[in-house]
């Protein structure tokens, strides 16, 4: 309980802020990263917005040492800026920028039964399959 | 448009509220790409991530319920069913080998200060820019 009420309200906010910032509507999303004419600004907002919580919310926990139900805060293991990561977000970046969707706004888009997020979901899916299997 | 930023910044906020909350109860990062492929690779912790995301769908759709700002699907067409299955599958090779999204690089990584997430959020939202900047001219808009 202690493990899953958290997930399931974190998760909960989460996808309702993905839907009312526009980032679950890939449209907005390439209407965002389209530079020129009709550029429109706002979802930078939903970043601004976010960091807003997090910046000042994980420095405090930070200096509490550890969280409420665990032993410590996870971190990823490696620390190194290497090609690999410079890439693999490249190759996301072009992804996104293709469709509109990154992974959390996709998710959101299949619980709003939405066919194109469908086959996006799937075809990520396989393509984090197919890259965990291929760099073993 | 002033209304449509203020609407964003408040998205923005509940989901910084939500990875803060992740975080604070379980220490854990709340990177989508990370927390849905852990399912897929047969992490041992499961239970957390099924809740998290049946959470996340759940949330959309109250919000798209609730609210009109539920944009509608495209009609179908083998074009988008293309694109959609082509990005994709870059979405997934992308974040696997960068570790982490929008989410767990853009709004976690950045708040923890990491130098990777800086990095990666550089890379993607530079790359993200320039293709969707790109396809629009080649389209001829």
């Amino acid at each position: 309980m202690r493990e899953r009420l958290p997930a399931l309200l974190a998760g909960l906010l989460f996808g309702v802020g993905l839907l009312i910032s526009g980032m679950a509507d890939p449209q907005r999303v390439l209407a965002f990263l389209r530079w020129g004419a009709g550029w429109d600004p706002s979802l930078a907002f939903v970043m601004g917005g976010a960091l807003a919580v997090t910046v000042p919310g994980f420095a405090i926990l930070r200096r509490r040492g550890r969280p409420l139900y665990a032993e410590r805060f996870t971190a990823p293991a490696s620390a190194t800026v290497d090609r690999r990561l410079l890439a693999g977000a490249a190759v996301f970046g072009l992804g996104w920028g293709w469709a509109g969707y990154c992974p959390g706004p996709a998710l959101v888009g299949v619980g709003l039964g939405h066919w194109s997020a469908g086959l996006f979901v799937l075809a990520m899916l396989a393509g984090a399959l197919l890259t965990s299997r291929a760099t073993r | 448009m002033h209304t449509e930023w203020i609407i964003s910044a408040a998205g923005g906020i509940l989901i910084g509220s939500a990875a803060l909350l992740l975080y604070a109860t379980s220490g854990r990062i709340a990177g989508i790409s990370g927390i849905s492929f852990g399912l897929l690779t047969g992490a041992s912790d499961r239970g957390w991530r099924w809740w998290f995301l049946g959470g996340l769908l759940l949330g959309g759709w109250l919000a798209a319920a609730l609210s009109t700002l539920e944009a509608a699907a495209p009609p179908f067409s083998l074009d988008t069913a293309a694109r959609m299955l082509g990005a994709g599958l870059l979405v997934g090779i992308g974040t696997r080998l960068g570790n982490g999204c929008t989410s767990g690089h853009g709004v976690c990584g950045l708040a923890r200060l990491s130098a990777r997430s800086v990095a990666a959020t550089i890379s993607f939202m530079a790359a993200g820019m320039l293709t969707a900047t790109i396809l629009a001219k080649l389209a001829g808009a």
